[in-house]
């Protein structure tokens, strides 16, 4: 007991120094587990992320838009993959993972369970969706474990290119007729909030916030993000003409800061318990993918199975 | 600090059955630069395993060459070795230019 409390002090010795943990050190289980589930998260959001803008793909306004939501999508599918094989240096399998996300169990981000009514939801989403998950993952590219820091400067790299692909489709309806800037106002009413719950419950609420920042998996907290959030986007929302739904929404000159109204974490809980608009619908997509690919799951594998037999074949 | 009391650290998990093998990515960036290791992916074969590495990792003219390479053929050192095999490096200082004092007359060397 004595060595195991010496060397989890060792440990953390290592991470206040700065050194970058790599799969084959030595760790305590929970810092093991607390990152299989926040990797794997993170992994599955990338993943069901995909659908709410795949349904707008083969209704692109323009080639050009439907040439660059083709690209986003990709890239969202590329993270998954980044952020799965992270998980994987820490010994939990590909299988295991995606089992427990189509079993339900595992959680991916409750933003992805609300629905995209029209094009401008495309915009909100690019915006305000992606804005808040870099705003998230910038910290995590110093994070203590070298597979996922490394994973998330990929990541990062990529969004800014969604943020702005988001921002530049919202400018152009909210330079257009009257019916589309109220397409962009709509869109923005329904995504604000959800947006900010991105950043997740606040600090006083928020469990593992203490020790994951000892670990340095986690570098700025809930609530200092949202705030950092709203502070950036409020202006651009202003550039764009459209109005933030926040009525108590406004520059407090002492903090300097914007003052925003109070959050619906009851909406918040029941989207993660199960219960917002597109959970089922999600789940239901993502089940039906994988059965539907099984087949060339398995034909690739024989198709492998078969050339390592032919005479001749590489060892 | 040795870390030695720590839960003994895990190779990758035994992959089921069913699940393709996985594969290390190495990429090219720039034609006179050597191939930089840029993480992994699964696929049934080598001929998947390249192709998927060009879907995963290079849609931004990242490279202009690709490796791939099964994650099991990979053997790597332990970080238990790290002290033998690292710190006798160390202290041989006289390894480098810079141990040696040259009077500023001489000049070239």
């Amino acid at each position: 007991m004595r060595d195991m409390q010496t060397a989890e002090a060792g440990f953390q010795a290592r991470i206040d120094e700065g050194v970058k943990i790599e799969p084959k050190d030595a760790m305590p289980d929970a810092y093991r587990q607390t990152l299989v589930r926040q990797i794997s998260q993170h992994a599955h959001s990338e993943i069901v992320g995909q659908l709410p803008e795949g349904n707008w793909i083969g209704r692109a306004p323009t080639l050009q838009r439907k040439a660059i939501l083709l690209a986003k999508v990709q890239d969202e599918a590329g993270h998954g993959l980044y952020l799965y094989g992270a998980a994987e240096t820490l010994g939990v399998s590909r299988e295991a993972l995606i089992e427990d996300l189509l079993a339900g169990k595992a959680k991916y981000s409750s933003i992805f369970n609300y629905p995209t009514l029209t094009w401008a939801d495309i915009g909100a989403i690019g915006w305000l969706v992606d804005g808040a998950a870099i705003m998230n993952q910038i910290p995590l590219c110093r994070c203590s474990y070298g597979p996922y820091a490394r994973a998330m400067v990929r990541i990062c790299k990529e969004e800014s290119f969604h943020q702005r692909q988001g921002f530049d489709l919202l400018l152009a309806l909210a330079r257009g007729s009257a019916a589309q800037r109220a397409m962009a106002q709509d869109a923005l009413n329904r995504w604000w909030w959800p947006s900010l719950m991105m950043f997740g419950p606040p600090d006083e609420q928020s469990p593992h916030t203490a020790q994951s920042a000892a670990w340095k998996i986690k570098l700025v907290t809930n609530d200092g993000l949202r705030q950092k959030f709203v502070d950036q986007t409020v202006p651009q929302a202003e550039f764009l003409g459209l109005q933030v739904p926040d009525p108590a929404l406004r520059w407090n000159e002492a903090r300097g800061h914007y003052d925003f109204g109070p959050i619906a974490w009851e909406e918040f809980y029941q989207v993660i318990r199960g219960n917002g608009p597109c959970n089922r619908d999600r789940m239901n997509a993502r089940r039906r993918a994988h059965a539907d690919g099984a087949w060339v799951r398995e034909a690739a594998q024989a198709h492998a199975a078969k050339q390592r037999a032919r005479p001749g074949a590489a060892a | 600090m040795s870390g030695n009391d720590l839960p003994a650290p895990q190779e990758s998990a035994p992959a089921p059955v069913d699940d393709w093998p996985l594969w290390e990515v190495f990429i090219r960036s720039q034609h006179g630069l050597a191939h930089k290791h840029v993480g992994s992916l699964h696929a049934a074969d080598a001929a998947m395993a390249l192709a998927n590495a060009r879907d995963v990792y290079t849609r931004r003219n990242e490279g202009v060459s690709l490796w791939v390479v099964p994650s099991a053929q990979i053997t790597a050192s332990s970080p238990d070795d790290k002290e033998p095999l690292f710190e006798p490096a160390k202290d041989k200082i006289f390894r480098h230019p810079g141990f040696y004092k040259v009077p500023p007359e001489v000049k070239n060397l």
